[in-house]
Formats: C-alpha cells, structure tokens, sequence
C-alpha cells in the first residue's frame, strides 16, 4: 500500500479580474468590431470573407514594400501576369461555395464517412457477388482508369494552381478543388481495394494497364497530361474545369456511370461517383463565377473572350477526341440503358450553356 | 483503422501515380537539387479517408471551446498586456500558414516521389485549416476583447507596416526562389521542426497564463499536424543527401534558413513571451530557458546533429551565435524596446514595466536593469501625451537604429553591424550572417558554382525609407491606424482606455518629421560615414549612443 506523500508546492497563476470584455468601455473604436480595410459582397462580411480576404497580400492594395523575395528572373509574390487574363480588380471574386476550414472538414467527413459506411454494408451484404461480370469487368477496368485522371488533376493542374493566382480567394478555392479531387481519386481506389479483397473475380492491378495502355483510355490520358503541363493557372482552370470536365469528367460519371450503375445491380457505386459529381458541382461553380467576372470586366472583358475564345478552340478539340475514344466502353457491360450518342449530347448540351453564359463563340467541332 | 489495413489503403493509393508519356507536369518553380539519384524516402502514411473525419473532430474541440469561452466570460480575466500583443502576432501567422500550402507544388515539383507528393497534398488542405482558423480566432478576439482597434485593420496593417514585413519573410520565403531552399529547408526543416516549438507550445502556455485559453486550444490544435509535416520535410531532405553535388547547397541553406528565421522569430516571440506577460511568477521559465531546451537541446541536438552522419553540414557556429545573441546580447530586450520605441506608428498599445516586471527580468537575465531599466523608467513617464512627445523623440539616451537589409529587424546589437557598399547601395545588416546572405547566398553563383535558381532580396526593405522626413501625424494617417473618432491613433503606450486624455491623437504627434536612417547613410559623405558607422558601433546596450557620438 502506497503511502500519501505531500504534493510537492504547485505554482499557479493567479486569477486576476481584468475586466477586458467588449462594452466594458466606451472609448474610441470600442464599437468598430469589423475588419474593415475590405469591402463585403454582400451588407455584411461573412466568416469566409473574414477569414479570407487580403490574407494574401498585394503590392496594388497596401502592400507599400513590395514583396520581399524575388525568383531568379522575376519578381515573387503573386504576379498577375502568371495568367494571360486580366482583371481590373482580381479580389472581387469571391468563392460561391464560401469555402474554409469550417466547411472543407464538415463536407468531406461527410462524403468519406458516408462513403466508409456504404462500402461496409456493401461487403457485409455480400454484394458484389452480384454483381453481372460485365459490371465487374467495367468497374475493374473504366472506374480503375478514370481514377488515375482525378488523381492527376488534383495533384498536378490544381495543387499546382493554388500557388499562382492573384487572391487568396482564388488561391483557396483551388487548394479546395485539389481537394477533392485527391479525396475521390483515393475513394476510388479503395473501393477497388475492397473489390480485390472480396471473393468475386477481381484484378485490382488491371487499372494501371488500362489507364497506361488501352487505346480507349489514352485520349483521356493525354488530356489530362497536356493539362498539368500547362504553366498559366487561367488556361489550367479553364481547361479542365471549363472544357475537359464537362465534356469527359460529366460525361463519364453522369452521363454513363450514374446512368447505368442501378441498371446492372449496383447501388454501391454511384454513390461514390456520385460524391465526386457533387464535388465537381461546387468546383464547376467557383471557376463559372470568376470566368464570368472575367469576360464581364469593364476594361479587359472583350480581350478575356478573346483569350478564351482561343483556349477554347486549343482544348475543346483534345477534350472531344478523349470524349469520342471512350465510346467502346458504353457497349461493355451487359445492361445498357443509354447510348453513347445520347450521353455526349448531354455532355454538349451542358456545355452549350456555359458557353451562352459566358458569351463566348462554339467551338465549330462542337458540332461536328 | 486497423494498421494492417492501413497500410494497405496507403499500399493502394500510391497506385494512383503514373509516367506520363504525352506530357509532364510544368515546371513552374526551379531548383538547383538534384535528386536523379535518391532513393526514396517515405514521410509518415497519410489517407484521406482517416484525415477529414480526424480533422473535423479536433476541430468540432476547438469550436467546442470558443462558444465556451463567450459563455464563460473568458475576456473578464484576460490580460490586455498579453492580448495586446495578439494583435500584432496574429496579424502575421496566417500568413506564413497560407503560403505553407502554397509552398507546396513547389516541393512536389522537385521531388520525384508520389509519396512525398500525397504527404505534401494533405499539408496543404492543413495549411489552408490553419490559416483560417486564426483568422477566425482573430475575429473572436475582435469581438470580444475591450478594444477592436488594430484587429480591425489586421491585414491592412500586416501589409503596410514594418513589423509585418518582417514577419512576412516567414511566408514570402517559403514560396520564392530555390524550390527546395524555399519549400523544404526554410520552411520545414527550420521553420516547422524548430520554430513551431517556440510558436505553438511557448506561445499558448504563455498565452494561458495570461487568461487567455483559447489561443491554446487553437495553436495546440495546428500543432498537432505539424509532425506529419516535419515528416514530410525529413523524407525530402534524406533524399537531397543522397546526392553528394546538393550538400554544399545544403549547408548554405541550412545556414541561411536557421539564421533568418532565429533573427525573425526570436525577435517576434521572444518579445511577446517576454514583455507581453503579466505572469511573473519566478519559477515559469523565461524565454531564453525555452529556448535552450526546445532549440537547442530538441531541435538542434536531437535532430539536426544524428543528420551530421548523412553528410548535413551543421551550422554549429550559429546555432551558438544565435543563443549567445539571446543570452549574452540581449536580443529579446533590444527588440522589444525596440518595438516600444516605435509606438505610433504600432498598431497595438504596449503596457509600460512596472517594478514586478524589473524584479524577473533581474532575476531571469541578471544585468537587465542596468541596461534596460532606466528606458523602461522614461516609457512610463513619457506615457501620456501633452508635455512631451513620443518616447522616440525625447531625449532619453536612446540612438534610432538603422535596419537591416537581410533580416529586416533592426542592427539593434550595435557592435555587430555591418555596413557596406552593395549593388551600388550602403546597406547596413544586423550580423554578419545576414550580411552573407545578401551578398553571398542569393546570387546566382555560389562559391563558384551556378545556381541560376536561387532567389533574390528584393522590394523597399528599409519601412522608413518610404516615408524618409515626412511629419509622424501625416505618416500614421497614411498607414490609416486611426480609431473611428477619426484622431486618436490606434498605438498607444500605455494600457488606460479609461480616460481620453491620456490618450494620444494625430495632433500630439504632428510637427515631428520621422527621418531615414539608411537615406542619411547614402547621402554621408565617405569619412562622415566611416566616423557615423564606427560610433555607432560603440553604442549600446539599449540603444545608448556611443559616449563620443553623444557629445559631438
Ligand atoms: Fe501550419
Ligand atoms: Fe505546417
Ligand atoms: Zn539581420
């Protein structure tokens, strides 16, 4: 039995009441409780305007030093000039999504969580023994290929995206971008671990071959590669935002994968595809407001469109040979519900209207 | 999860990664690392799938705590002298936060390893957590604190003022130049496993002291990604080793990134932790015995020293210099008079010493009174406005010090400045290390070998410059640290908002032009400048003009 010995003497602070709570007087200033050195979109700043805005600084509103390091051959910080876009003030944009530390943890725990707890009842239920071979042959091969392309963007085009824009604004909604699209890539790639550990015929090396190989997937393959090649973060964004994800991203996972999953008794993959659909809804909405405000702009809109006008005609053909080299993969499984005629008009339709939005010209292979 | 299958999802997820054939990633930020021959190094397993719900946890806690701290009154009890200098420190840190996420395609690019890339993928949607988290802990500040003047213009007055140019070295230099000098030495191998120590564990415990629980909560909150960040950062700098031609590279950088961020950050920290404490208890430990233990014996004994073995050239001359600074040459107490000197154009107010105060810093740093204590006697009776002019133009035995070049905090060290003629300009430089820095390691050649990527020092580094003899009233205005009575500036020296007319207005501060120290340099001609460097070099401690110079 232990003996109690005397506590050796603690130190602690004291409490002292200092009254230092807001009202406690009235002086000046003591009411002025908003940032106040930006203006909000709206009457009020919100919490991600707050905790966004001017973070990153810039030598045209109060930077007065100028920026401290340079690179080698050029000046650092942020330049404008790291995009062929103009803007005559490029800290108007501001993210529709609202997105910050708040809401990047609280929306993609929920998509893992929901995501986790889907793929267990589905192991647990024994599902995929289930599933039609062709199903089984279509997810191995096509969900494993088209994980590598989210993976690469993510890591490469937005990652990559996130250093160089002009505001913090922007810089922050492409880091989010990047986000999920790393999030859904490894969503992917662990459902194809479960289908390797499950007792159904499964080859979860398959994906690396067919992505590197198969003539079907090499369209997108390039694409995706030519993307994150590309040094000027407007063209990267618009490129695989603007063009590359609404005429192959939607159309591989709405217009086919959503479309024909249930038909082939698979409930468990649309909610994962379906997650990473969602996902690109926000991301597609951030990149339509700031291009808007960019063909918009009071001084530099016209030569924006211009500017678009030309990625437009440089990467919508890309994007509709990748589109058009995956058509075999429609006839693939056993169950279909849609043609690949169908979907790629759907893709078109969609991108028809962006292009209206933003009043720019069809790219006449558009139509072709 | 289970670690087995752990680290069979993180087996699957390096299965993501190809070779591109059609195209490769841009290069957008250049090294001149080589990394052709490093085997690969892996940083800890990191798997989205466990980290969001992770986060989100660590964050309901922390969100958890502030709606606590609203409930609970927390700001009846917080000290003003501690939440004073909150203003200007989160002011600058989520700064360096985002540029750490930004910092990161510049690492990815030069490192060829995919699992590296998915660490630093994840470090970044951290480092976007950890900037807007402060800011948000600032906004509460700014809520709920007595006084709102300077959280806000927090970003304004980071971007304009001399203190945030110094912090933003510490965020600018992880994201500008050498990829790998910017994005792995600088920013993790000494800001992140050295520095974050003093930052995120010194700080809040302080922070706690002073009643304040939530700078604490937040900070021990951003704290805890840290290790996979330093993980990352070490599997990069073993690779770097690998390759004999990168250690002379290394050795430069290390030398550089150490002394740089030990110039910022002590300077910055040190001083809050010091002078921003109303805690005296004696048996607390002072700055410089955290340092000791957490730098030198953690940091620099524990870590750094075991690399030596790999062929790291350690900077052990600086690691001394930089402890011989704070201990031996009152680096802390010079800034921080420092800061206080500079007052108006602040925008936080700084509280006065008392006697409390002179009894520790006796106790901790033995000779402190004799060199500081008379200064801080004047701070306090110069505090209110009316009969005398701000502390920094009365005469109290106390010479304006000219800036360093490099570093940016003040040749405050007086014996050790160096001044000399470069790119066609006289610079002064507060050691001789920072003197090097500019000089010798951001050219593009280095001891004779090219290093076309290296960086360089650039902008209006002298803050006094832009405002070289324009009257102090004009100068505050101008920077726009004016409360909302559109008069009373937003610095004060002293801590009383009770009564206005111990508060300072634009009027007390007119009529008092605020000269360039480095602009009078380069107008001096070659002998009055020899005499003025040499005197100048004969003064201190506290600022205390050389007895000579004082005289003439
Ligand atoms: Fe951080
Ligand atoms: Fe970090
Ligand atoms: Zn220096």
């Amino acid at each position: 039995m232990s003996t109690p010995t005397k506590p050796k003497e603690r130190s602690l602070p004291k409490i002292e009441l200092t009254d230092a709570e807001a009202g406690a007087l009235e002086f000046p200033d003591s009411t002025s409780r908003s940032y106040n050195y930006f203006t909000p979109q709206k009457m009020r700043a919100t919490t991600y305007e707050d905790v966004t805005v001017d973070v990153q600084p810039d030598p045209d509103r109060y930077l007065t030093q100028g920026w401290v390091y340079g690179f080698a051959n050029g000046p650092g910080g942020f330049p404008v000039d790291w995009t062929e876009l103009k803007s005559s003030d490029w800290h108007e944009f501001r993210d529709p999504n609202g997105e910050w530390e708040q809401t990047i943890y609280r929306n993609n725990a929920n998509v893992v969580r929901q995501t986790q707890q889907n793929l267990e009842n589905a192991k647990r239920a024994n599902v995929y023994s289930n599933f039609p071979r062709g199903w089984v042959k279509f997810l191995e091969r096509n969900l494993g290929a088209w994980m590598h392309a989210e993976h690469g963007l993510g890591m490469h085009v937005f990652i990559a995206a996130q250093r160089n824009a002009p505001t913090n604004m922007i810089n922050n909604a492409m880091a989010v971008n990047a986000a999920h699209k790393l999030r859904f890539a490894q969503d992917m790639a662990l459902y194809n671990l479960d289908l390797e550990e499950s007792h159904i015929e499964f080859d979860g090396q398959l994906h690396r071959e067919v992505w590197q190989d198969d003539p079907v997937w090499q369209g997108v393959r390039k694409n995706v590669e030519l993307l994150t090649a590309v040094g000027d973060w407007g063209e990267a964004l618009f490129a695989t935002n603007m063009v590359f994800e609404p005429l192959v991203g939607t159309l591989f996972r709405s217009h086919l994968v959503m479309q024909i999953a249930a038909r082939n008794g698979d409930y468990v993959t649309p909610t994962l595809v379906g997650a990473g659909e969602n996902d690109f809804a926000r991301d597609h909405s951030y990149s339509r407001v700031l291009f808007t405000l960019l063909v918009q702009d009071p001084e530099h809109g016209e030569a924006n469109k211009a500017k678009l006008a030309e990625w437009l005609a440089r990467w919508v053909p890309l994007s509709l040979r990748a589109a058009r080299e995956l058509q075999p993969i429609w006839s693939q499984p056993q169950e279909r519900t849609i043609t690949f005629a169908e979907s790629l008009e759907a893709a078109k339709d969609d991108f028809r209207t962006m292009l209206d939005e933003l009043d720019l010209p069809e790219p006449k292979e558009l139509s072709e | 999860m289970s670690r087995q299958s752990l680290s069979k999802a993180h087996k699957k997820i390096t299965e993501l990664s190809w070779e591109p054939t059609f195209a490769t990633p841009a290069t957008r930020f250049g090294t001149d690392y080589t990394f052709d021959k490093a085997p690969k190094k892996d940083p800890l397993k990191q798997i989205l799938r466990s980290y969001f719900p992770m986060e989100e946890e660590k964050d309901n806690r922390v969100f958890g705590a502030m709606d606590g701290a609203i409930r609970g009154n927390m700001f009846r009890q917080v000290q003003e002298r501690w939440m004073e200098w909150q203003k200007l420190f989160l002011s600058i840190i989520p700064f360096p936060e985002i540029s750490a996420a930004r910092a990161m395609p510049l690492a990815i690019d030069a490192v060829p390893n995919p699992e590296v890339h998915n660490g630093l993928a994840v470090q970044m949607i951290d480092e976007v957590r950890h900037s807007t988290i402060q800011m948000n802990l600032k906004r509460l500040y700014m809520n709920h604190y007595i006084d709102p003047a300077g959280f806000n213009i927090t970003e304004k007055a980071f971007a304009n003022s001399y203190c945030g140019t110094i912090g933003r070295q510490f965020g600018e230099g992880f994201i500008t130049g050498d990829a790998i000098t910017a994005a792995n030495v600088y920013l993790t191998v000494v800001a992140e496993t050295a520095f974050t120590n003093t930052l995120f564990v010194a700080m809040p415990s302080e922070a706690a002291a002073n009643g304040d629980y939530l700078l604490p909560t937040v900070f021990h909150s951003v704290q805890s990604d840290e290790s996979r960040h330093i993980s990352n950062g070490y599997s990069i700098l073993l690779m770097a080793l690998a390759d004999e031609s990168n250690r002379q590279l290394l050795e430069r950088d290390l030398r550089y990134a150490w002394w740089n961020n030990h110039c910022v950050v002590d300077a910055a920290i040190g001083t809050f932790i010091e002078y921003g404490t109303k805690d005296r208890r004696k048996d607390r430990d002072s700055y410089a015995e955290m340092w000791r233990r957490w730098i030198y014996d953690d940091y620099y004994r524990s870590y750094l020293m075991p690399l030596e073995k790999y062929g790291l050239k350690i900077p052990h001359d600086l690691i001394e210099e930089a402890w011989n600074r704070i201990w031996n040459k009152g680096y802390v107490h010079e800034v921080a008079q420092f800061f206080a000197t500079g007052w108006p154009v602040n925008y936080w107010r700084i509280d006065a010493m008392t006697d409390d105060d002179f009894e520790w810093f006796e106790e901790k740093y033995p000779g402190w009174y004799n060199k500081y204590g008379k200064w801080w006697e004047n701070y306090n009776r110069l505090a209110y406005p009316g009969k005398n002019k701000p502390i920094a133009f009365e005469d109290v035995d106390y010479q304006y010090p000219h800036r360093c070049w490099t570093c940016m905090v003040p040749c405050l060290i007086r014996e050790d400045m160096v001044c000399d003629k470069v790119d066609g300009q006289w610079r002064t430089y507060c050691s001789e290390t920072c003197a090097w820095t500019d000089t010798t390691a951001f050219r593009p050649t280095y001891e004779g070998r090219e290093t076309p990527n290296m960086g360089q020092l650039t902008g209006k580094r002298e803050w006094e410059t832009l405002y070289h003899n324009q009257d102090l009233a004009d100068i505050v205005t101008d920077l726009g640290y004016v409360r909302d009575d559109g008069k009373t500036l937003v610095g004060q020296p002293h801590l009383h908002l009770d009564d206005p007319k111990k508060m300072w207005t634009l009027d007390d501060v007119r009529g008092l032009p605020f000269p360039s120290p480095n602009v009078l340099l380069n107008e001096m001609s070659d002998s009055d400048r020899d005499a003025h460097v040499a005197a100048y070099k004969q003064g201190g401690p506290g600022g205390r003009p050389a007895k000579a110079a004082a005289a003439s």
